[in-house]
């Protein structure tokens, strides 16, 4: 790292997250003015948006190499009052909370209360979605059966494809009019809307080359004021940079970079989409810039580096726009999870692993930021080093790279319908979630609480936590003679919820259609100019629609609990084991020890627990896939938690599984927190029995102490691991190196950490088996090598 | 065909090459004083005790054995073990896996099945199974029946031994052996009798042979401060291993407090109760002596 990027990455580092009222503004006087009376939806954001960018402060960082932030500093947040507005009581919680805090300042404070929220109050898109949700929807959410994704942010969950390295906006304009002309007004009755749609788009792409040249005159205007040539010299290639993109195909390496910097900012101001923005497949994306700039002596690999390390900066710079009400108290991350992919296969189904992805690992291993987040996709035809590398950045502690399988994103894809080019240029974006990268709108609905289907109809039909009827009476449990019974009242109440979170999201897709349009993002991801289509109308070449599966792991190990002890050994009625779970275990501890430890859990490569596993999967899969969105494409599933497994934890009540109410649920695809006690290939083995081709991305964590992975054997052994479960289908898998304050926690817990394992010498066992004193050897072995 | 193991350890990174699982048979000629699996050590099932993880209100064990030889003492289970006979009524009644057994009779399909589950690891790595204890050889037969059927999968075998067994059964499994863990831990026989409680003379006449006869062998010596570790001893080893049919190359095993806890499980006191790890320039220092006989050395397995 040179002092330029030490400099900038501590400005980055240092810079206070704050809460800037500046979109706000500039929103609340657009929608205000004369300006926007009678416009259509469509022409009403794009003329807002270029209000917005023609309006809102700039900023050129001193040392800064790409140029360009969302809000008028490194840091400040805007809100996007027209979506979510924040009251005055979210701003407190936001400036209060203990951890990701904002800094409010009077000066926000008194602009929210005196014209933001007076104007959007009661006009937001989260009012309106609310207004139209059921009784039962509302009943539903508020128990924690599911979330919804956008009642805070609007939908997004999209990356950027491949074309703006050979296009600039220009050249979409010129789509745009070719679009216009073929409009047929004697046939399609669509063809109004579709003609205010185009208009909107072009005013958008003036709207950001307008940008652009805001900081290209920025650039020059400091080039005059400064004094020192080197910086000068700068200045004058920022400044030539931004005169020529976004508005064309960017020519080189700085010009690729500069040019996808625009097109975020653009995304990420519009609207506030869910995983932000984020340029995809950039090692592929960039290598013809890096050859030919090598190749003529324009670039060198140290400039190269230096300029993805400035690029790596600006995503650090923007934090996920802070949400409001209760997700406000619980939200724990400025990531904006803008997850950059490398490695892979090129569209022709070649080895796409380049000189460039090493150096994407390298800027990675250097710049140890919160943001972007980066994963590596492995193919079959990926060399190992290039696998061994990212596991040795894992190592370090970082928890980055994530690890993805080519070949099980691309078949994913292509049961779903894309084609074979278009699902090799594609990936996995947000946490995990596939997609056809630049051709796709696949939008993540919510998550759903599998564990709490369970338990209302454990309670025929009840919340036991508000003694509400929200489900179906599916029969006393009690009265339930064989697993089977009980696998198909769950059917049952499993389907209730499932439509009702799927009619609201049908409901959803058309309010963001109809009242907030992303002319921006549409010109970005085909074919919405071809078709004349808004990204939320469907104009997009494939249309998915995501429901997250919460709770595997903690699912399994409850039917499993209830198959053995209930129906097999007969130890517990199911009367008593109700009771337990009502009274939470209270004076119980046996009994909850006994459900803990003497049941088949999923995890262990177990079939008598997995296999229940596989039933839960296929029943979660039955009741989603391939039902229709409001989009023209399909709802799938997926299975991720990011953080809610902690939410929907404290939504249910204690489990069959000995879990006590208001404990997390498992994570992803996880087993549930101890109870794999067979070593990672036993949880592979378990994990790989899902059928990940029919999901749109999985999540597996795996924990590891560094000892573990200390030596090149290490390394090597966990290489093949991934490779193994890669084999087998695997989707995704990351490894979380434990640190000693984890260390620390299993000592007092060890009930929860039953699954870690260390490196004690030559051998390795399990840390809460082994004695204190060899645990606090390891302890501080570990505290030691996280200094170094 | 049945034998008597006491653990499968899968994802064994340090036992051969590859991802292996180790199945660790039970019995033991050898009473090593630094030893790290002291349930491996007497050729019957036992009860370990995990007393650390016991609740207070339960007393499920005390009410499920017949002999009662479990009371509860200062808010602890114990077990007075010439009462028990290992009938394993405790360790089913507990809820808490406080109890547990250490050491179950299977036959070695069972073996098999579970080994075979992590087959696509082995494949993945060029890994396979190791065959450790205990010492493998102990239970001749039982081990022959397993190497047959796991070489019969394609999988890569190990055997770690202690070396101490009759030269007819290592002749009996050698064409199923790919490699050979041998451990050495003295060359001198008064110390190896006072550390191991045997006599180092079989041991040194196998060593030989094998690595006359086997496809491959790594030596293994464990790193006994105190004990083992002084300069004139290792160089006596260094030179013995030098001066054996073929190179082979030497695994140092430093010492570690891993069998302290687990003698604790066994109602056993800790035989080397203030023993401290070799430091890593102990090792290197120790690591040079081989070296400069022209040995491969590492260490850790």
């Amino acid at each position: 790292m040179n002092d330029r990027i030490k400099k900038l990455r501590r400005q980055s580092l240092r810079a206070v997250p704050e809460l800037s009222a500046e979109r706000g503004m500039l929103l609340t006087r657009f929608y205000k003015s004369a300006a926007c009376r009678g416009l259509s939806a469509p022409l009403l954001r794009a003329e807002a948006f270029a209000y917005l960018l023609n309006h809102k402060k700039i900023t050129i960082l001193p040392g800064e190499l790409i140029v360009g932030e969302r809000g008028p500093a490194a840091k400040a947040t805007p809100t996007y009052p027209e979506i979510t507005c924040h009251s005055l009581a979210d701003l407190e919680i936001l400036a209060r909370r203990p951890k990701i805090p904002f800094r409010v300042s009077a000066t926000t404070r008194r602009q929210f209360a005196r014209e933001i929220i007076p104007f959007w109050s009661g006009k937001t898109m989260r009012d309106k979605l609310f207004a139209c949700m059921t009784p039962e929807w509302l009943e539903a959410y508020r128990a924690g059966v599911f979330t919804e994704f956008m009642e805070q942010r609007a939908p997004g969950h999209t990356v950027c494809g491949d074309k703006i390295y050979r296009q600039g906006c220009g050249d979409f304009k010129k789509q745009i009019r070719a679009s216009l002309a073929a409009l047929d007004f004697l046939q399609d009755p669509e063809a109004l809307a579709k003609s205010e749609e185009l208009q909107a788009m072009a005013i958008a792409a003036d709207a950001i080359i307008a940008f652009a040249g805001r900081y290209a005159a920025k650039a020059r205007s400091q080039m005059t004021a400064k004094k020192n040539p080197a910086r000068k010299k700068e200045l004058r290639a920022i400044a030539a940079a931004c005169a020529w993109v976004p508005a064309h195909a960017p020519r080189d390496f700085h010009d690729a970079l500069q040019h996808y910097w625009f097109i975020h900012l653009g995304v990420i101001s519009e609207a506030n989409p869910w995983d932000a923005f984020n340029p995809g497949r950039l090692d592929q994306h960039l290598l013809p810039f890096y050859r030919r700039g090598l190749a003529d002596g324009s670039l060198t690999r140290e400039k190269a580096r230096e300029l993805l390390q400035a690029f790596w900066i600006k995503f650090n710079n923007h934090p996920s726009p802070p949400k409001v009400g209760v997700t406000a108290e619980e939200s724990g991350t400025y990531t904006d999870f803008a997850l950059i992919n490398t490695g892979g296969l090129t569209a022709k189904g070649e080895d796409g692993v380049n000189e460039l992805s090493f150096l994407i690992l390298e800027v990675v291993e250097e710049m140890r930021l919160l943001q972007p987040s980066s994963a590596v996709q492995i193919s079959r035809k990926s060399p190992d080093a290039f696998l061994k590398r990212a596991l040795e950045i894992v190592r370090t502690g970082y928890g980055q790279p994530s690890l993805f399988n080519s070949e099980a994103i691309v078949a994913e894809l292509l049961r779903q319908g894309k084609s074979l080019a278009d699902a090799r240029r594609g990936g996995a974006s947000g946490c995990v979630e596939t997609g056809a990268f630049g051709r796709e709108s696949y939008i993540l609905t919510g998550y759903f609480n599998l564990v709490k289907v369970l338990e209302i109809t454990l309670h025929n039909g009840i919340d036991p936590l508000s003694g509400r009827r929200i489900g179906l009476e599916t029969g006393d449990p009690a009265a339930f003679r064989r697993m089977d019974d009980l696998l198909a009242a769950f059917a049952k109440q499993l389907r209730f919820f499932i439509d009702i979170k799927i009619r609201g999201s049908n409901v959803i897709d058309r309010l963001y259609a109809r009242y907030l349009p992303v002319p921006f993002l549409s010109l970005l991801i085909d074919d919405c100019i071809a078709n004349g289509r808004d990204y939320h109308e469907g104009g997009a070449r494939y249309n998915t629609s995501y429901i997250q599966g919460v709770g595997l792991g903690t699912i399994s190990d409850c039917l499993s609990a209830i198959q053995r002890h209930v129906f097999q050994d007969k130890r517990l009625s199911m009367k008593r084991l109700l009771s337990l779970l009502d009274s939470d275990f209270r004076g119980r501890e046996a009994s909850r020890q006994l459900l803990l430890n003497k049941t088949p859990r999923y995890g262990n490569d177990d079939d008598a627990a997995d296999d229940l596993m596989k039933k839960v999967f296929e029943l979660y899969f039955a009741a989603i896939d391939g039902r229709p969105n409001m989009r023209g494409g399909r709802y799938r599933i997926n299975l991720l938690p990011t953080t809610v497994h902690i939410y929907f934890g404290r939504k249910t009540g204690a489990t069959p599984d000995g879990r006590k109410a208001g404990e997390p649920l498992s994570e992803g695809i996880s087993p549930v927190q101890g109870a794999d006690r067979q070593g990672p290939t036993a949880v592979i083995k378990s994990a790989a029995k899902i059928d990940h081709l029919r999901t749109g991305g999985t999540l597996l964590n795996q924990k590891f102490t560094p000892q573990l992975l200390a030596d090149e054997r290490g390394i090597g052994q966990l290489a093949n691991l991934v490779r193994a479960y890669f084999g087998l289908h695997g989707h995704h898998v990351q490894f979380n190196v434990v640190d000693a304050a984890t260390l620390r926690a299993a000592q007092k817990h060890p009930e929860r950490y039953r699954d870690l394992i260390v490196r004690v010498a030559g051998y390795s066992d399990y840390f809460v088996d082994i004695g204190v004193e060899l645990q606090e050897e390891i302890i501080s072995r570990t505290e030691h090598q996280e200094f170094e | 065909m049945k034998g008597i193991i006491f653990d499968i350890k899968k994802f064994a990174i340090h036992d051969g090459p590859g991802i292996r699982s180790t199945v660790f048979f039970k019995g033991c000629p050898l009473r090593c004083r630094w030893c790290h699996n002291p349930e491996g050590i007497s050729p019957a099932a036992e009860v370990m005790v995990f007393s650390r993880r016991c609740l207070s209100d339960c007393r499920s064990c005390i009410k499920a054995c017949p002999r009662k030889a479990l009371s509860r003492y200062a808010a602890k289970i114990v077990l007075q073990r010439e009462r028990c006979d290992h009938c394993g009524l405790c360790v089913s009644a507990c809820p808490a896996e406080v109890l547990q057994m250490a050491g179950r009779f299977v036959s070695a399909e069972q073996v098999i099945d579970e080994l075979a589950k992590d087959a696509v690891f082995y494949r993945s790595s060029a890994g396979g199974v190791t065959f450790s204890g205990g010492e493998p050889l102990q239970q001749a037969h039982f081990l022959l029946a397993l190497l047959r059927q796991a070489k019969k999968k394609g999988w890569h075998t190990t055997v770690d031994t202690c070396g101490h067994a009759p030269w007819a059964s290592f002749t009996k499994i050698m064409p199923w052996v790919d490699l050979f863990l041998f451990d050495l831990k003295s060359i001198d026989l008064g110390r190896h009798r006072r550390l191991t409680g045997m006599p180092n003379d079989l041991i040194l006449e196998n060593l030989p042979r094998v690595s006359h006869a086997a496809r491959s062998l790594a030596i293994r010596i464990p790193l006994i401060p105190g004990s083992n570790d002084s300069e004139v001893e290792l160089a006596r080893m260094a030179d013995y291993c030098a001066a054996l049919p073929r190179p082979h190359p030497v695994h140092l095993l430093p010492y570690h407090r891993g069998g302290g806890s687990k003698r604790e499980r066994l109602g056993q006191t800790d035989p080397m109760p203030g023993a401290r790890p070799p430091s890593a320039a102990k090792i290197q220092q120790i690591m040079e002596i081989f070296r400069q006989r022209k040995l491969t050395v590492i260490s850790g397995g």
